[in-house]
């Protein structure tokens, strides 16, 4: 067990440092000058070339990176532009409120989809399976910013049932919560009733059945603990579109989150603070995989034993 | 490869049913391809044409020229379905190109990789796991926030952020067919790797790479209308259905079909591609799980 955590700790590393090196080159490549973004346009050219020189924009590439690498270990994403403030800590302002959405949106992803996908399960190609099953592929189809700006218009506009825009209390955390939730619930109730479905011809499954067990018995503490293994992986996998998708929930409902504040430094060109919101969000989703893949391992000894 | 596949042949009905699911599919994306490239032109639509006078009517009214606004018309006075069919065709255009860009290009990594193995399969795959570390749509802002708005830019990072689940399923693709007796049999015979490549392996991946492009498309269309959305995706002038549902987000008390009819559009579009990708994947493999 200790030797599989070791090896998915260093991938994890391998990985973030793939992300912070990308994020590096990338932000390079944007044509605009940093320094002449921050000096202004009545800058002079020494007042630019001087404040080129602070930044270390004049050193060469290298030197730079292995600034960037050390910084970044240590949290620092340098000053943002329009704030003037350090970029983390805009950050530090606006991360509970995403990772409050993006847990209570998996929770209610997990709560509505499992039944969903076990009475689907339980009624495999009747009108319950077949009804579940459409609605879940449509909700995978909504495009996520729309549904979000219809609900707006039904509940908060027309019915003035909750709060439009921020987050002035708990009611705000309705609408995006649900409209972060829809797409984790489709998938999730495919992966629900594929999972029983598959274990459900298995030998253990018909003993159980066999020994007059009720169908409920069956299904949970049976059926799922083997259906739970693909769930928990995906659960995993889909965080990243979750955070992904955060950020376009949080623009529809001005949420002040990670995601808003990713897309306001990217129309302001505030681009130590759009770095910054790259990196954190990625590294949540990579320490979000870590630790699916242990609970993974522990879940299913085989993953642990296989290589 | 599980050889478990079902034998027998699915009853008649059945079968109908899983026809329609093909055919109904095709024809409403074939309809909105013919909407998108006929009707911006019978309604003689111009993007940046302004008609004050007709702004913000609802669906249905009858404008001063005697034409009726089906859909009602924009903040500009431009009739919505014009404007939404102008749309289908840049979602259309996008989805098509992206596919094509990055099932080539991450069809062909993956084959090589599956193929050769050793050290191109593990460079390919670490790539691949940094890439995943990122929301897709997380990697495509932030790249077209550095490469600026436009189509083109929009079909290059989408290639750049989609071409992953292509090389990998390809990849664990090949690998399955690899060991198959009658590309081992090839290889005895002396066949070129180019032979094996292209006349034994190559055959057997055409059906994993049309349903992960089926579905793909829908998420492709998706993230473009959500990057204009955002503001990032197609530039002024470049009328995309992101943009006009965001447009319309400024009128919602006064002119709500502005943002909802294009929207219901889009879940028209991708849901019959939806459609279409669990149908093929029920007729060419059952068991190819979902790449996501």
């Amino acid at each position: 067990m200790l030797g599989y955590v070791i090896r998915r700790l260093l991938l994890a590393i391998f990985v973030l440092w793939g992300v912070v090196t990308v994020v590096f080159v990338v932000v390079r490549m944007i044509p605009a000058d940093p320094a002449l973004l921050i000096a202004g346009q009545t800058a002079t050219a020494e007042q630019v070339a001087e404040l080129r020189q602070q930044m270390g924009l004049d050193r060469p590439l290298v030197l730079q990176y292995a600034q960037y690498l050390g910084q970044t270990l240590a949290g620092d994403f340098g000053r943002s532009y329009t704030h003037n403030v350090p970029a983390i800590h805009l950050i530090g302002q606006v991360m509970p409120n995403t990772a409050l959405l993006a847990t209570l949106a998996c929770a209610v992803a997990v709560v509505v989809s499992i039944p969903l996908g076990v009475l689907a399960a339980l009624q495999v190609n009747r009108m319950g399976d077949r009804l579940v099953t459409t609605i879940s592929l449509v909700i995978q189809a909504l495009p996520g910013f729309w549904i979000g700006v219809v609900m707006l218009l039904v509940f908060s506009r027309t019915l003035k049932w909750l709060p439009s825009a921020g987050l002035i209390g708990p009611q705000s955390l309705i609408l995006p919560t649900i409209v972060l939730a829809l797409p984790f619930i489709a998938i999730l109730t495919r992966l629900t009733r594929s999972g029983l479905i598959e274990v459900n011809g298995e030998g253990y499954i018909n003993t159980a059945r066999a020994k007059g067990l009720s169908e409920l018995t069956v299904v949970f503490p049976h059926a799922m603990r083997n259906a739970l293994i693909p769930i928990v992986t995906v659960t995993g996998l889909q965080f990243g579109t979750l955070l992904g998708g955060a950020v376009v929930t949080e623009t529809v409902f001005s949420f002040p989150g990670v995601g808003k504040l990713l897309v306001s430094s990217i129309q302001l060109r505030d681009y130590n603070v759009l770095q910054a919101c790259v990196v954190v969000i990625a590294a949540a989703f990579v320490v979000v995989n870590l630790l699916v893949d242990v609970l993974y391992a522990y879940i299913d000894p085989r993953v642990r034993l296989s290589k | 490869m599980n050889t478990a596949q079902p034998a027998m042949a699915p009853p008649r009905a059945r079968r109908r049913a899983s026809h329609a699911r093909v055919v109904i599919p095709l024809l409403v994306i074939g309809l909105l391809g013919i909407g998108a490239v006929i009707v911006p032109f019978l309604y003689d639509y111009d993007p940046l044409h302004a008609d004050l006078l007709v702004r913000l009517k609802p669906p249905g009214t009858i404008l001063t020229d005697g034409s009726i606004a089906v859909f009602g018309t924009d903040q500009i006075g431009s009739d919505l379905f014009a404007e939404m069919m102008a749309g289908t065709r840049v979602s259309l255009i996008v989805g098509l190109s992206t596919l094509l860009i990055a099932g080539l290009a991450g069809g062909t990594l993956g084959l090589i990789a599956g193929y050769f193995g050793s050290w191109l399969d593990t460079i390919l795959m670490r790539i691949a796991d940094i890439q995943l570390a990122f929301p897709s749509i997380l990697l495509a802002i932030l790249l077209v926030s550095v490469l600026g708005q436009g189509i083109l830019n929009v079909i290059i990072v989408l290639s750049i952020s989609n071409w992953v689940i292509f090389a990998r399923v390809i990849r664990s693709q090949v690998l399955a067919l690899k060991s198959r007796e009658y590309v081992e049999a090839a290889r005895t015979l002396g066949a070129s790797h180019f032979h094996i490549i292209f006349r034994t392996v190559l055959p057997g991946c055409i059906a994993p790479l049309l349903v992960i492009a089926s579905v793909e498309f829908g998420y492709v269309v998706l993230a473009e209308a959500a990057l204009s959305f955002l503001g990032v995706g197609a530039p002024f002038g470049t009328p995309s259905l992101g943009s006009t549902i965001s447009a319309g987000t400024q009128y919602l008390s006064s002119a709500w079909w502005i943002s909802t009819i294009p929207g219901l559009l889009l879940l028209v579009l991708v849901l019959a591609t939806g459609v279409l990708g669990d149908a093929l994947r029920d007729h060419l493999d059952p068991l190819l799980r979902s790449a996501r």
